[in-house]
């Protein structure tokens, strides 16, 4: 755990035991969690993981049917959407198709009674702070995907609200685009210092813009913690698989000595590992350990040397240009390990059936409770 | 690490009660109005009907005293019996005409009009508009003895005098009403046609089925759904079709309708007009249900 | 799929279908402008003077005015409610959804001199006079059915975000209604209006059925159809009708379109 993890400053949004029930289905059983303030926050997840309901819950589209919310200190039970210091980003934009940009930006301002003079210098400044300035008479059709997220962010922001909710906001754009608005946003929020809460089922774009990340399966929070700490140290197999690609191999805890872990890895050989390095905890003797690709090393030349050491053999090479993904068959394992090697100047690329020495080093293992017939997750 | 741990500990807060009863409410309270409006001016005014059927008319006084006899009479009178008779079976001619008649255009404008569908649906329901009434008259002008087509016929020395069959008889009921309900038949059945996805006619001639076995094993089964409906749009309201064989039908084409309104009028005896609309609904209804149970049984042993 | 020569019978087939189609209501002009006292071949000459006609016929101005007080309020009147019933099916679930709406439907499917034989009855058990009223509350049952079926498809393609944008933008459930809602689905409003008008201004078996002393437009030319003299008249009125009728399609479709445009769906009501 490191330092990012801790939340910092005031707790802004409290989630206590939130529970969601429609009918028998339970799409949320009962999470806890606090959103600091001034924060980006993610929630991150397959489809159905209950992320875009808690969303709801906060927005107050949707009431809990256990626990309770609150926002600024504040019980949010029974308070109506239309009386919540969020506002929403939704993932169809939700742009009011009868009114033109500006119209769209100033919805939320009429119930403040600004004046007219006032009104339009704040929708200026709006969409000014969304690179749309000059498009306020614009009718809503006629925007392209990317504006309309931003007529979408700005009229949300011109309400000034301590949360914004983003509801996949990025999903429908396309990958340069979409690229170009995960670090617009992530620059947006710093600019204007309110917390975010993002929901996305995209695991880059989480790990781009978050501080924290909350990484939900099944109605409940996985794991809680920063974007390096969900990479490096994942709690479980589902979380380390749905985030990045993770190689797992069986081991076996063999024992405990001057405050290492002992184990005894199935293709890798013998390693001893800090408590740090079992973010879930120890849990019996049969568990597994998982490794990233970028973690192991192929030996090409003779001289190289590491930490560990084995010897496989290259059973698929997929080459992307400027890295090269092997799959090796190490013995003892019962799959075979995936490696990633930059394709540096002067470096050869293997051919299955060639012997590979694979280098890697105690400190980039993770030790998992569970074992499993294959990577949960995805 | 547990997620926002140090709050689970805390005292057991008060559960928010979910209301599965607001949204409901919300929606009883919206539908009630056109509800309440159906309930009292269709379900209880049928209800009445089925009523009276049971019950006898002396006059302007009706003996409320349960009775069959009204149903006996609808039932058995030779007159009741025809004119029940007649009107299915104008119906049916007139649905089985009329949908025959329509798929083909159907068929011509959602497969074989690309750019100007909705030009050609709008030229078929233009003559729509024209008053119902004034329809079934041109018909009337259409057919009659110094009609149209009489006219056209000798005009063109095809016949010597006057046809008189043209008109007053059950012919000329069945050709206004295939007329009148032409685009009812039509849309559903273009509705039904359009959405069969293009890709399954490629995939069964790719499979080796030419254009006609394309048709009857791929487009006429995707379509039936279009062509019940059609059915059955046309079917129910021409068995009480009033206007049109008054106008055109003469004697031999009069239907149950107008025996309907001779007894609720002249001859004053509502309880037996009662009986005979309620004996129409139930044979109607019968039938309709029958299509559809056909049509299910249909459909799924196809699809 | 097909060859060009399949395509060539269909589209004769079609054009011999429109002859069919078109056939009754091309005579309407033809006659009305035919110089003669009777509807029949030979045609005598070019007039106009059975419209002429039609400005002097005082009991066909008081049909007409009758129709259309009629047609107003069942058109008022169906649109209302088919915006209740279209609202609550579209956008919330509750018991008996199904057969509630099935139940309202109903007189789309059931002959209309049933409907007209049931309202008579109850109407003069009850002991109301007819009048006007009383055909309205019978075209308003016919109507409904329309309006529903305009307004559902309006309902259904509102994307329910831009009432919860509304919402979370700070209005409550009355604003968001006049604000967001209804400006949408306001051509559908129109266009439900429009077609609840239309049909009743051409009603004919209810309004026999239910009218009392003041006729309306169909049952005044229906009392006019026995009087060959009154025919080349009738005629003439039917012209004018089928514009009127056409002008407000026209609208309709208009308005339609208009809907299709600001909510980027496609399809109609066909």
């Amino acid at each position: 755990m490191t330092d990012d993890d801790r939340p910092r400053g005031r707790a802004l949004i409290t989630l206590d035991r939130v529970e969601k029930r429609f009918g028998d289905v339970a799409a949320l059983g009962g999470v806890s969690a606090e959103i600091m303030e001034g924060e980006f926050f993610s929630l991150l997840g397959p489809s159905g993981c209950g992320k875009t309901t808690l969303l709801r819950l906060i927005a107050g589209f949707d009431e809990p049917t256990g626990g309770a919310i609150a926002i600024d200190g504040q019980p949010m039970a029974g308070v109506p959407a239309n009386l919540r210091p969020t506002n929403m980003v939704f993932q169809s934009y939700a742009i009011f198709p009868h009114l033109n940009v500006a119209q769209n930006v100033a919805y939320g301002l009429r119930r403040l009674r600004l004046g007219r003079a006032e009104t339009a210098r704040r929708v200026d400044e709006a969409l000014g702070m969304v690179d749309l300035a000059g498009y306020g008479s614009r009718a809503a059709h006629a925007l392209s995907g990317g504006q309309r997220q931003r007529v979408a962010l700005a009229r949300a922001l011109i309400m000034r609200p301590r949360v914004l909710l983003l509801d996949e906001p990025l999903s429908a754009l396309d990958k340069k685009l979409r690229e170009q608005m995960q670090v617009e946003l992530r620059r947006l929020q710093r600019a204007v210092g309110i917390t975010f809460v993002l929901v996305t089922h995209d695991q880059e774009e989480a790990l781009i813009m978050s501080d924290r990340i909350a990484v939900m399966f099944e109605g409940r929070i996985a794991q809680l913690a920063s974007p390096e700490t969900l990479y490096r140290r994942p709690v479980s197999r589902a979380v380390a698989s749905f985030i990045g690609v993770m190689n797992f191999f069986d081991a076996t805890v063999t024992g405990e000595a001057g405050g290492l872990i002992e184990l005894d890895v199935a293709g890798l050989g013998r390693v001893a590992i800090p408590p740090e390095q079992a973010p879930g905890g120890v849990n019996g003797a049969a568990a597994s350990v998982g490794i990233r690709p970028e973690m192991l090393t192929v030996l090409f030349s003779e001289t190289d040397r590491a930490e560990h050491e084995v010897t496989g053999e290259v059973v698929e090479a997929v080459y992307y240009g400027d890295m090269t993904y092997y799959d090796l068959k190490l013995p003892g394992a019962d799959r075979p390990a995936t490696v990633s090697m930059r394709n540096t100047a002067g470096r050869r690329v293997l051919r299955p059936g060639d012997a590979a020495r694979v280098g890697w080093g105690r400190e980039s293992v993770i030790l998992l409770a569970e074992r499993g017939a294959g990577p949960a997750g995805r | 690490m547990t997620p926002g741990g140090s709050d689970a500990a805390g005292p057991p807060r008060p559960r928010r009660l979910a209301l599965p009863g607001r949204e409901t409410l919300r929606g009883l309270v919206l539908v009630s109005p056109p509800f309440l409006y159906a309930l009292l001016l269709l379900a209880a005014p049928l209800t009445l009907v089925v009523l009276i059927s049971f019950w006898t008319q002396d006059y302007l006084t009706l003996d409320r005293s349960f009775t069959t006899a009204n149903y006996v009479t609808a039932w058995t009178e030779p007159l009741y019996v025809l004119l029940m008779g007649r009107s299915l079976a104008i119906s049916g001619i007139v649905t089985l005409t009329t949908v025959l008649l329509a798929y083909p255009i159907a068929y011509f404008v959602a497969f074989h009009v690309e750019r100007h569908k909705a030009l050609w649906l709008f030229l078929i329901t233009i003559p729509f508009w024209t008053s119902y009434l004034l329809r079934v008259f041109l018909w009337k002008v259409i057919l009659g003895y110094n009609g149209v087509l009489n006219s056209a016929l000798m005009g063109l020395g095809i016949t010597e005098a006057p046809l008189t069959f043209l008109l007053y008889n059950a012919n000329a009921v069945v050709l206004t009403l295939a007329h009148a309900w032409a685009p009812f038949a039509i849309l559903p059945i273009y509705v039904a046609l359009s959405r069969i996805d293009r890709s399954l006619l490629e995939a069964a001639e790719d499979l080796g089925d030419g254009p006609l076995r394309q048709f009857w094993r791929v487009t006429l089964p995707l379509s039936m759904p279009g062509v019940i409906a059609a059915a059955l749009i046309v079917f129910i309201p021409t068995v009480g079709d009033y206007v049109t064989p008054r106008l055109v039908g003469g004697t031999d084409g009069l239907m149950i309708a107008n025996m309907i309104q001779v007894q609720f009028g002249k001859a004053n005896d509502a309880p037996l007009g009662a009986a005979l609309s309620v004996s129409a609904m139930l044979i109607v209804a019968a039938i309709s249900v029958c299509f559809l149970w056909l049509n299910h049984r249909f459909t799924r042993e196809s699809g | 799929m097909s060859a060009p020569r399949h395509r060539g019978w269909f589209r004769g087939y079609a054009i011999g279908y429109l002859v069919f189609l078109y056939a009754p209501v091309v005579l309407l002009p033809v006659f009305a402008f035919n110089d003669s006292a009777i509807i029949a071949f030979p045609l005598t000459g070019f007039t106009t003077a059975h419209f002429g006609q039609l400005w002097a016929a005082e009991a066909m101005h008081g049909a007409l005015v009758s129709s259309l007080k009629v047609a107003v309020a069942a058109a008022a009147i169906s649109t209302v409610l088919g915006i209740c019933a279209a609202r609550a099916s579209a956008r919330y679930e509750f018991p008996g959804r199904r057969p509630i709406i099935g139940f309202i439907m109903l007189p789309l499917v059931l002959p209309e001199i049933i409907v007209a034989v049931a309202l008579l009855v109850v109407l003069v058990q009850l002991g109301f006079s007819l009048s006007l009223w009383t055909v309205v509350l019978g075209h308003v049952l016919v109507c409904t059915p329309f309006s529903i079926a305009i307004l559902s498809s309006a309902f259904l393609n509102l994307d329910r975000s831009l009432e919860e944008a509304s919402q979370d933008l700070g209005e409550g459930r009355a604003m968001t209604f006049l604000r967001v809602t209804l400006p949408l689905v306001a051509p559908g409003i129109v266009a439900s209006l429009l077609i609840g008008f239309t049909i009743s201004l051409d009603e004919f078996i209810i309004a026999f059925f239910l009218t009392g002393t003041e006729p309306t437009l169909p049952v005044y030319i229906w009392s006019q159809l026995r009087f060959t003299a009154k025919l080349p008249g009738v005629m003439a009125l039917g012209c004018l009708m089928l514009i009127a009728s056409l002008a407000l399609l026209g609208a309709a479709e208009y308005f339609r379109r208009r809907a299709q445009r600001q909510t980027g769906e496609t399809g109609g009501y066909l």
